[in-house]
């Protein structure tokens, strides 16, 4: 199965409706809360992202029996530098986005921290990719 | 502790949930960096925050987090309530500051996570 949402710029009234969304599923699809909570996080950490730091884009998620996937797509500006934006505490952020409760530069960290897998594709003036990948089965190690 | 004793410690007011007032509290952390909240991993937490806005709510909703302690009186908006409400989030408001209110719920025993 597989979902497409679309995520506005600077849509911060809406921001964590997908993640939201997408929560609602994994419960339905009877995950356990551990798995469903490293999910969100992540995804709302990148929603909030999206909504944040770009011109706009779209979060697939694949959900498959031993794996939930999470692809995000953003329209640019891009990220000159993916690992000094990796780096907890750098941020590039706007004061609108400090005031939300994010842009302290932990947003990258904590969706690598949850995830199983992570693959970012960025640069200045390019589109982001990123692919998250939440290995389902037990005793899988993330972080 | 109860949640009820959270309320009277702070002398807080109820503006959701009150159906859980019974519910037991362990854990306290107070933060208005929401990504620092989602990285905790620990579930049954009482939120003091002093950031009244959607994402407060959507960040306790994410982490579940059942409880939110709104400080310095911050008044959520009818759109924070009807989310709190949907996910079953009680909503406290205290006069106090983070810190007054912080250091009375540590005193009488709330747990902080770290």
């Amino acid at each position: 199965m597989q979902t497409v949402y679309q995520v506005r710029q600077g849509d911060f009234a809406n921001a964590g409706k997908i993640s939201s969304t997408v929560k609602g599923v994994l419960k339905q699809l009877n995950l356990a809360p551990e798995h469903i909570k490293r999910i969100v996080v992540a995804l709302y950490e990148a929603e909030v992202n999206v909504v944040a730091h770009s011109y706009g884009g779209f979060i697939q998620c694949t959900f498959a029996s031993d794996k939930i996937t999470i692809y995000v797509h953003d329209e640019g500006p891009g990220i000159p530098d993916v690992t000094l934006a990796m780096t907890e505490g750098y941020s590039t952020a706007s004061a609108e986005v400090r005031e939300m409760g994010f842009g302290a530069g932990m947003g990258l960290s904590n969706m690598r921290k949850n995830c199983d897998l992570m693959h970012i594709e960025s640069a200045q003036d390019k589109p982001t990719d990123i692919t998250m990948v939440f290995n389902l089965q037990q005793g899988t190690q993330h972080g | 502790m109860k949640l009820s004793e959270v309320v009277r410690i702070v002398n807080g007011t109820v503006l959701s949930g009150a159906e859980n007032l019974d519910k037991e509290v362990l854990l306290g952390f107070s933060s208005d960096l929401m990504s620092d909240v989602l990285t905790l991993l620990a579930d049954d937490i009482l939120l003091i925050t002093g950031l009244s806005n959607n994402q407060a709510i959507r960040t306790a909703e994410m982490s579940d987090i059942s409880h939110i302690l709104f400080v310095r009186n911050k008044f959520p908006t009818k759109t924070m309530l009807d989310l709190a409400n949907e996910h079953g989030i009680t909503i406290i408001t205290t006069p106090f500051s983070m810190f007054r209110a912080s250091g009375l719920l540590f005193e009488q025993g709330l747990e902080p996570v770290y």
